[in-house]
């Protein structure tokens, strides 16, 4: 029973991924979701969200774990037809010239060769690159090659366009001209295209080009909120409507859930095992006292809006949000309400000379993070102050993926150095207390 | 600079079929290029019985024909290698079950000595052709085979398996089935490496082509027409100047096999990568030139492709029924667990188990029942000297070599003109100076333990240099003006800098070398100069003797103690020390 009309059905949709000996973990939780035509919808969330697994399952080339996909009313059961790709590494053939690349699509098609000389070239005129038929892919620019990856992708007259964070790889001016391109193409109706979903890690870029966002949590994957952008195209960053909304997405994104997943993120001190569960950041010690730093600016004061943070540092979402994390982690500061503000031990660290820092960090890395603590006690207790990563590997991997819990373990190595609360020796995989010998 | 503009419109068919200056070039070439083949292959399937005699004439007017028989025995094999791989290779990147077995197969067959490939198998391609000649053509053409396919497939395979995701997403999303995919995306991605591994095996292959023309069956001679026998009889007749000729003759085979297609394939293969790798656009060779502008050879490109067309439509279409047939479905998500269930895969890795049992039981019985303990032992013992020998010889290359590679490495003209030069001397077979060494060691009264030894590594010393001079050449600029800007000791320059640097691509060139030494060590531990024979104590020289003699069990009994050698040493020290090489010496973080 689906909708007339509705480009894509998405239905309770679950997606879990197993874990080595340890069950599964849930990427995606309870997901519905349609597509109608006409619309521009992006999905914006910080990395590990799982929104790049949403659209490989609804392009079909991931399957749900549970739920149901459907593509203009028909079950997806693998790759589907009618929808485009675009990615973000570009995904061109090498060994295939621009011609080639574009008719790939056409020639699985089983489109006549005449037609599809035609009509390939005429996607890369309307792309704009025409002339550049007979170039090999390595001889383009990272701009020209995405624009490739459209050609491919609208050569095919797909009704529904699946972007995958497609100028997250180019640079700022020629993402902006890309988007620009795109979006007048797709209003003035010169490609059949009826909708456009595109994945984003972009807050700005997802409000220019979207008619409505939906914004992801992450772990596990969950729509936390549907924002509509009503503006009239074509939108001005700087003008009062968009800063509003960009404000708006920038709220929801920092306001903490209640429940599970907060506490975890902060860590009640004092829980049984919180060690081994609690997830660090990866926020390196450098850009940590380089944000806190410029928080201290008299700019702020202290106490900074995030949109513009974001902007006058030139931070992309996923950057910004986890340095947040970390600060708060750390007890730095406090993020609420689309701003954050330094506590006073933030500002005394900023203030700081660098031993005394050290100090400081050292202390908030000891109270609020367990693993450090853990780590510490049992450098202290052994006889030789030694002991191998390994033994703390095992003890994380109890509780999450082989792959989190090395990231983990690097994560606390970087901060655990910093504060010179031990130190790592990379080449046996031991920590230790004492100083480094030279060689 | 890649030489082509862009902004060049496609140029039609048509166009391309014009004849121009390269057709002058490329039409002789290519009549001359069909009779050779057609006189050759008249050659191998000449009548012969078991027993009759080959003669070799040493008369220099015969020395192109030989070589044209050698030529082709070679690129005969080179073509089976390539379907070989096609096939194991897919066969075991897309089937688990299948990859369980093949690769340990595979690892197994890659440690075993070509010759005694040829040894063991000689009596059964006669078998198969009765009363001609074809038999131990076959024979040859197997071993040469052996020393090819493995690499080869061995290279293919990783390349499957590290196809870039997103383009195989890519490929996916736009609908391009399993047969499409295998050859317009996965192929294509692993022609760079695959080309440059053919190209490898069949400069070492010479050095095989070479010792496998001549040999014996069960007592009985054999002498196929070739650069190989005549070096062979040269040595029977204690002929120096006959030697003299077959270098030459093959010094000009080796030129024409790099010009015709050692350097065409390698530089057509950089259309495959990725992306431009500075420096190594060098000057395009000539005869790629030729090939792609002759309107002639634009001709056959035609034909080509059409066929290919016609390829897709038959046998893909047909491969596609097949997999709907047995109820595999093109289209479905990449991510579809595919796995048996898990009874059926204990079952398999059981009834594997036991095959292994059941073969190592038989062959055990089967030498155990010809000979005594003592002499399993005494092996051992051999296996020992000669990995010994080769250790030694690796270490003394590498003194010599390193510093020179070093040097030439770090000067970017130097490395494009000696490159080329170093990689014909890898490919030439360096058994041909063998006679000239035996001369001189009679002469000189040497002793042969010692001086028998360095024919080992005299071929394949140039892989340690060639490596080290890729490695050298590709060390950052910056890293070099930091040492010098800090006025390093040439010491801590060593020490710090340069042998970190190359450690990974020297341990890439001294396992190579290693490889070849312990193939070498057959045909150098033993060696004859007319009725004089000298021999080093060693694994080799049991092996060959062995053979010599039709011993089958001391054959199997020979090559199994060097391949357990080959593969422990492998495993327990060259991966290990490549391992902890590339681990710490990368220079990106992953």
């Amino acid at each position: 029973m689906s909708e007339a009309g509705t480009l894509v059905e998405v239905d309770h949709l679950f997606k879990t991924y197993p874990v080595a000996d340890r069950g599964d973990r849930l990427v995606l939780d309870d997901l519905n979701f349609r597509l109608q035509p006409g619309e521009i919808v992006a999905v914006l969330g910080k990395s590990g969200s799982g929104k790049s697994t949403f659209l490989r399952i609804i392009a079909g080339l991931s399957e749900p774990s549970q739920g149901e996909v459907r593509y203009r009313g028909r079950p997806v059961d693998g790759p589907v037809r009618g929808a485009g790709m675009v990615f973000q590494s570009f995904a061109l053939f090498p060994w295939l010239t621009v011609l080639g690349n574009v008719e790939l699509g056409l020639e699985a098609l089983n489109v006549p060769r005449d037609e599809r000389r035609k009509r390939a070239e005429a996607a890369i005129d309307l792309i704009g690159l025409d002339g550049f038929e007979s170039a090999y892919p390595k001889e383009l620019s990272g701009g020209m090659r995405q624009r490739v990856g459209f050609a491919r992708a609208l050569v095919i007259n797909p009704d529904v366009l699946l972007l995958d964070e497609p100028f997250s790889a180019l640079d700022v001016l020629t993402a902006e001209t890309l988007r620009g391109d795109l979006v007048d193409l797709w209003r003035d109706r010169k490609i059949p295209t009826q909708s456009i979903l595109m994945v984003s890690h972009n807050i700005e870029e997802s409000v220019e080009m979207a008619d409505r966002i939906l914004i992801f949590s992450s772990d596990p994957g969950r729509i936390r909120a549907e924002i509509p952008v009503p503006l009239p195209r074509p939108r001005d960053w700087n003008s009062p409507g968009f800063r509003h909304i960009v404000d708006q997405v920038y709220t929801i994104l920092t306001t903490v859930p209640g429940g599970a997943a907060g506490k975890r993120a902060r860590g009640e001190p004092g829980a049984e095992g919180q060690e081994f569960t609690m997830r660090i950041p990866n926020a390196p010690t450098q850009q940590l006292s380089a944000l806190i730093d410029t928080l201290m600016e008299s700019r702020y004061r202290g106490r900074a809006d995030l949109p513009d943070l974001a902007e006058y540092q030139n931070l992309a979402v996923d950057d910004l949000f986890v340095l947040l994390d970390g600060m708060q982690l750390l007890g730095f500061a406090h993020v609420g309400g689309g701003d954050v503000e330094l506590t006073p031990a933030g500002k005394a660290f900023s203030n700081a000379e660098m031993d005394e820092r050290k100090r400081i960090f050292a202390n908030h890395l000891l109270s609020n993070v367990p693993l450090a603590a853990h780590i510490q006690k049992v450098l202290q207790e052994r006889p030789n102050h030694r002991a191998p990563a390994s033994r703390f590997l095992t003890e994380l991997e109890d509780h999450m993926s082989e792959e989190e819990a090395n990231d983990t373990l690097e994560r606390i190595i970087n901060w655990g150095r910093y504060a010179e609360l031990f130190a790592y020796d990379y080449d046996t995989e031991t920590f230790r207390l004492e100083e480094p010998e030279s060689e | 600079m890649p030489s082509r503009l862009w902004g060049q419109p496609v140029r039609r068919w048509r166009d391309r079929l014009q004849p121009n200056f390269w057709d002058l070039v490329a039409f002789p070439m290519l009549f001359g290029l069909l009779t050779l083949i057609v006189v050759g292959a008249g050659g191998m399937t000449k009548p012969f019985d078991l027993g009759a005699p080959l003669t070799i004439s040493l008369d220099g007017a015969n020395l192109p024909y030989y070589a044209l028989r050698t030529v082709l025995r070679m690129f005969i094999a080179l073509g089976v290698s390539f379907l070989f791989t096609l096939i194991y290779a897919a066969a075991a990147a897309k089937s688990r079950m299948a990859e369980k077995i093949l690769i340990p197969i595979l690892d197994i067959l890659q440690s075993i000595p070509i010759l005694s490939f040829l040894t063991i198998t000689v009596t059964g391609w006669i078998a198969l052709f009765p009363g001609s000649l074809l038999g131990p053509e076959c024979a040859a053409i197997f071993a040469i085979f052996t020393s090819q396919a493995w690499n080869m497939t061995f290279s293919l395979y990783q390349s499957l398996r590290t196809v870039p995701l997103d383009l195989q997403e890519a490929a996916r999303m736009y609908h391009v089935g399993p047969w499409g995919r295998f050859w317009r995306l996965e192929l294509p991605h692993a022609m760079p490496n695959l080309i440059w591994n053919m190209m490898m095996s069949v400069s070492g292959g010479w050095f095989f082509v070479v010792a496998s023309e001549a040999f014996s069956v069960s007592g009985q001679n054999i002498e196929l027409p070739g650069i190989g026998s005549y070096i062979a009889t040269a040595i029977d007749q204690r002929n120096l100047p006959a030697v003299g000729y077959a270098v030459v003759t093959m010094f000009i085979v080796i030129l024409g096999y790099d010009q015709l297609l050692f350097r065409p394939l390698l530089s057509w293969s950089n259309k495959f990568k990725p992306e431009l790798e500075p420096g190594l656009e060098a000057d395009r060779p000539w005869f790629l030139t030729m090939l792609q502008k002759a309107g002639l050879v634009q001709g056959f490109r035609l034909l080509f492709a059409e066929s290919g067309r016609l390829w897709n439509r038959t046998v893909g279409i047909a491969f596609h029924r097949l997999l709907k047939a047995i109820g595999a479905r093109d289209g479905v998500p990449m991510d579809r667990a595919r796995s048996m269930p898990r009874w059926v895969e204990r079952a398999y890795d059981l009834l594997l188990a036991a095959i292994a049992v059941y073969v190592t039981y038989r062959l055990g019985s089967v030498v155990e029942s010809q000979l005594v303990l003592p002499e399993v032992g005494r092996v051992f013992l051999l296996g020992l000297a000669t990995a010994v020998r080769v250790m030694v010889l690796i270490a003394i290359a590498t003194c010599v070599w390193v510093p020179i590679g070093v040097w030439i490495g770090l000067r970017p003209g130097l490395t494009r003109r000696a490159q080329p030069i170093v990689q014909f001397m890898a490919a030439f077979p360096a058994n041909l100076f063998f006679p000239v060494a035996v001369v001189l060691i009679l002469k000189f009264r040497a002793n042969t333990e010692v001086w028998l030894s360095p024919l080992m590594i005299l071929g394949t010393q140039w892989y340690i240099l060639f490596n080290v001079i890729a490695g050298a050449s590709s060390l950052p600029r910056d890293f070099q003006y930091v040492a010098r800007n800090l006025g390093v000791s040439r010491w801590v320059w060593w020490r710090r800098l340069i042998i970190p640097a190359i450690f990974p691509a020297y341990i890439t060139g001294a396992l190579t070398a290693a490889g070849g030494s312990w193939n070498a060590a057959i045909v150098s531990e033993w060696v004859q100069w007319g009725p004089t024979t000298l021999t080093a104590t060693g694994i080799g020289a049991y092996i060959k003797m062995a053979s010599n003699d039709g011993d089958n069990a001391r054959l199997i009994l020979g090559t199994g103690v060097l391949c357990i050698y080959v593969i422990l040493l492998n495993r327990l020290f060259w991966r290990r020390l490549y391992d902890h090489a590339a681990e710490r010496m990368r220079l990106d973080d992953v």
